[in-house]
């Protein structure tokens, strides 16, 4: 009896369980019968909707260019799945190996994928989040909603937070001629994930696109009228301001609830999982059936001093997925690692805006093509003498040659000649990243600390 | 063969139907250094990193004194390069703005709005076969949409078109290395001279009449002189590689009956089958006016700042590291990431339109027409060596359906 054996017997007719049926998900299941998985398996997603595409529901959704309905992930191929749509995972019990749902089914597996993501942050305070006028963007009917609301004869919108949501769904308000107001509690949108002097172009660009920017200031309330419409929001600079509609964009929790008393390694800052993306349990060691991918999985990243990375990027939710998948059916030395590099991209204000590494992990800042002043530059961050990111307002086509300079471990600040360079020298400067001990919500790449186990954690130097 | 020949033989007129040897050869080296300086790049991701290298530049104004400086007009002429021989932040802001009357996001339904005329001319053209039962394919049919269609996205008025045609045809051959001072390129500055006092009227009428098409819509917005650049390169870089676009689909697909059964059962075939094309027969062939403005790198070798380089397009497209059983014409490919319209920032900025264009003419060329065979194979070439492809292709054909 070899785990060779095992392995080709879990292939043929093991049973496969995926919880979350988004993106990763999706991509998983088809994975794994791309590489021959001939066994059962089962999709549990608590939406009622097969996997859709959540990018264009911020962006052309809103705008009318795109139903949120339309947004069905193409499939790759048939993957001959069992469906539990509309009903969540509720817990796992890893001695009886099944997951129970919510309306009290438990599904047995031989191999689990946790692929259950991230959902909106709400609002603080749950009797101002049911307001009429109150919203979050992540889901395709948070999409829907939104978008009848903002068509519906509204004329000021105020935006909680100017990350990377916030400042598109203010985009998407003042392309389609409505008043907003964003209260973003840092010195400058997307300062947590890009830091302040990127910030302070993105500050530019808002404010020249007719959006009331009000940074350093936090809502403290949002009032109601009698019938539990929104009716004003309250400011920590003592102002209030009279809005119908509010959009709670304070960045994203990870779906791992249902994970606790499970002894996975699982809490607010995701599931730690190896670089082969199997899971960890609450003592540091690892499963060996139990995988995750996607926005709620955190694992070591070589390159990033081998902190855990979680990642909110579509990309990477693909590829985490694909390599779950193979090295669920696959014996010890046919795994592969996770080293994706971190990158993703938004759109806003008519410039798309893209990144690749860990800007946070940035201690200096270069601008290496273009100019800040212009708002079309390529940004290059340093760490310790060698190049760890790059950003680009417009100019998201050089990215991938600063993905091969931060791969291979390149030398800041870059010293070479290019096109568009429009200093003799280039001069580091400070990339004025907020104290990582506040909290902003703007990072998509979250540096989570060393520990495989989140109940070991003492102390998290988190940008995000 | 002795080192620093290869790229005479490339451009040697008797290697031009069947240059894929020498481009197997190249690929030995992926980058080789060739007597005078030149560095030619064959190799698949060498050149598509290279594509993508801020530290390449296309301004060949960029090379050092000596070498030919290819699309830079003489500086007495007082005339501006043309986007595609410019770097960041020129070449955005023009090719932004050519795209504003073009393409998404600002006018996503232009290029659309052009089919039905498009699949009136292949009509007309096919319709004249009638009564044939032999034709030549590049002049009775590949050639004459192609120059239509840069003059409706232009907007020139149908009855100047002909002229567009002589035009066209004479610039084309400016492009290749080995016209370098021959009668090719005498030729070519006579009809840039015409096509541009032709222009700059054109331009001032639009201006003060606007019309259909993007010079109107332009002309308020550029210069004169950037938008008759804008223009010639249209037509350039339009015309010839298109003509060969639709030539070579033909030619490839008459040289694989296997695959042109399918094709005719299956007109789904025509877009994995036409991105093959693009891969195993590439429009333009290589790239020879790129320059190193630093030292870089590349699979072991450091080319030096200020080298020409050569990024060799069709070489990379047939590189067996990238592509499996490259010199087979296999539509059923997956992940066909060829390099057949460029990558980076100079990607063939009317791929769109191309494509638009083959999937009108070449699907409909096979519905009605039933081909006997190839009268002449291989089909004599065009001496350009960049924009290779066949100068006639005469087929015997045996009717022609409605």
């Amino acid at each position: 009896m070899s785990a060779d054996t095992d392995v080709q017997l879990l292939r043929r007719q093991g049973r496969i369980v995926v919880v979350g049926a988004s993106l990763a998900g999706l991509r998983a299941a088809e994975t794994l019968r791309e590489q021959g998985f001939t066994g059962s398996l089962t999709m549990i997603g608590d939406e009622p909707y097969e996997p859709y595409d959540r990018p264009p529901l911020s962006k052309q959704a809103l705008l009318g260019r795109a139903q949120p309905e339309d947004t069905a992930l193409p499939r790759r191929r048939d993957i001959d799945a069992e469906w539990r749509l509309g009903v969540a995972a509720e817990s796992l019990d890893r001695d009886a190996k099944q997951v129970r749902l919510t309306n009290g089914d438990t599904v047995p597996y031989d191999r689990l994928l946790i692929t259950t993501g991230t959902r909106a942050r709400p609002w603080f305070h749950p009797e101002e989040a049911a307001l009429d006028g109150v919203f979050v963007l992540r889901t395709r009917d948070d999409s829907a909603r939104l978008r009848r609301k903002l068509t519906g004869g509204v004329s000021r919108v105020l935006v909680i937070g100017a990350g990377f949501t916030g400042s598109e769904v203010a985009s998407a308000c003042r392309e389609l001629g409505l008043e907003v107001t964003v209260a973003e509690r840092g010195p400058a949108p997307l300062v947590g994930a890009l830091g302040g002097v990127i910030g302070a172009v993105a500050d530019r660009l808002q404010r020249k696109h007719g959006v009331d920017l009000r940074c350093g200031v936090s809502v403290t309330a949002l009032e109601g009228d009698d019938v539990g419409r929104l009716r004003r929001a309250h400011l920590s600079d003592g102002s209030a301001l009279d809005v119908e509609v509010a959009v709670v964009s304070l960045g994203a929790m990870r779906n791992t609830e249902w994970l606790a008393g499970s002894g996975v390694a699982a809490g607010p800052r995701g599931v730690a999982c190896d670089a082969g993306c199997r899971v960890f349990d609450v003592n540091g060691i690892v499963t060996d059936d139990i995988y995750a991918a996607g926005d709620v999985a955190r694992s070591p990243h070589p390159l990033f001093d081998y902190q855990f990375l979680a990642l909110e990027h579509w990309g990477n939710a693909v590829e985490q997925a694909e390599i779950a998948a193979h090295n669920m059916i696959c014996a010890g030395p046919d795994r592969r690692p996770h080293l994706w590099l971190p990158m993703f991209w938004s759109s806003q204000f008519g410039v798309n805006i893209k990144s690749v590494g860990v800007p946070s992990l940035g201690d200096q800042l270069v601008v290496a093509q273009g100019a800040l002043a212009a708002e079309r530059f390529v940004a290059v961050y340093g760490y310790r003498g060698r190049v760890i990111a790059a950003a680009s307002f417009d100019g998201a086509k050089w990215l991938g040659f600063y993905e091969q300079q931060i791969a291979s471990g390149a030398p800041f600040p870059p010293e070479y000649r290019t096109v568009d360079r429009r200093t003799e020298t280039l001069h580091p400067i400070d990339p004025a990243f907020p104290d990582p001990h506040l909290p902003t919500h703007g990072a998509t790449v979250t540096l989570t600390g060393h520990s495989p186990s989140g109940r070991r954690v003492s102390f998290i130097p988190s940008h995000a | 063969m002795t080192s620093g020949t290869l790229s005479a033989q490339i451009t040697d007129y008797a290697n031009r139907a069947d240059p894929y040897p020498l481009y197997a050869e190249l690929r030995k080296q992926p980058v080789r250094r060739e007597d005078d300086g030149t560095f030619l790049v064959s190799t698949y991701y060498e050149v598509r990193n290279l594509a993508n290298d801020p530290r390449l530049s296309n301004d060949t104004s960029n090379r050092p004194p000596g070498y030919g400086r290819p699309g830079q007009p003489p500086p007495e002429s007082g005339l501006p390069p043309s986007f595609i021989f410019t770097d960041p932040p020129v070449h955005d802001r023009l090719r932004e703005t050519i795209t504003r009357p073009f393409g998404p996001p600002h006018s996503p339904r232009f290029l659309d709005g052009l089919r039905g005329e498009l699949a009136k001319v292949v009509t007309e053209l096919l319709d004249a076969f009638e009564g044939r039962d032999e034709v030549d394919i590049v002049e009775d049919f590949a050639y004459p949409l192609p120059v239509t269609a840069i003059c409706k996205v232009l907007g020139v008025p149908r009855e100047d078109e002909p002229r567009f045609h002589g035009w066209a045809d004479a610039l084309a051959s400016g492009v290749d290395p080995q016209a370098g001072g021959g009668s090719g390129q005498e030729k070519a500055q006579r009809a840039r001279q015409d096509l541009g006092a032709y222009l700059t009227d054109l331009i001032e009428t639009k201006r003060r009449h606007p019309g259909p098409g993007i010079l109107s819509a332009l002309a308020p917005e550029m210069t004169p002189a950037d938008l008759e650049a804008t223009a010639v390169l249209l037509l350039v870089a339009g015309h010839e590689t298109t003509v060969n676009a639709i030539t070579n689909t033909t030619l490839t697909l008459l040289r694989h009956p296997d695959i042109l059964d399918r094709f005719l059962k299956d007109p789904d075939l025509a877009v994995p089958l036409i991105e093959e094309v693009l891969r195993y027969e590439s429009p333009v062939q290589f790239v020879p006016w790129t320059t190193a403005l630093d030292d870089i790198d590349v699979a072991g070798t450091t080319i030096p700042k200020g080298s020409p380089v050569w990024l060799m397009l069709a070489a990379a497209n047939r590189d067996p590291k990238r592509f499996k059983n490259p010199d087979r014409f296999d539509p059923d490919r997956k992940d066909n990431e060829h390099l057949g319209m460029y990558t980076g920032i100079h990607y063939c900025f009317g791929a769109p339109l191309a494509r638009i264009e083959l999937h009108l003419a070449v699907p409909e060329l096979f519905r009605r027409v039933k081909f006997s065979r190839l009268l002449q194979d291989p089909p004599p070439y065009r001496a350009n060596a960049v924009l290779r492809g066949p100068r006639h292709l005469p087929v015997a054909i045996e009717g022609l359906t409605a």
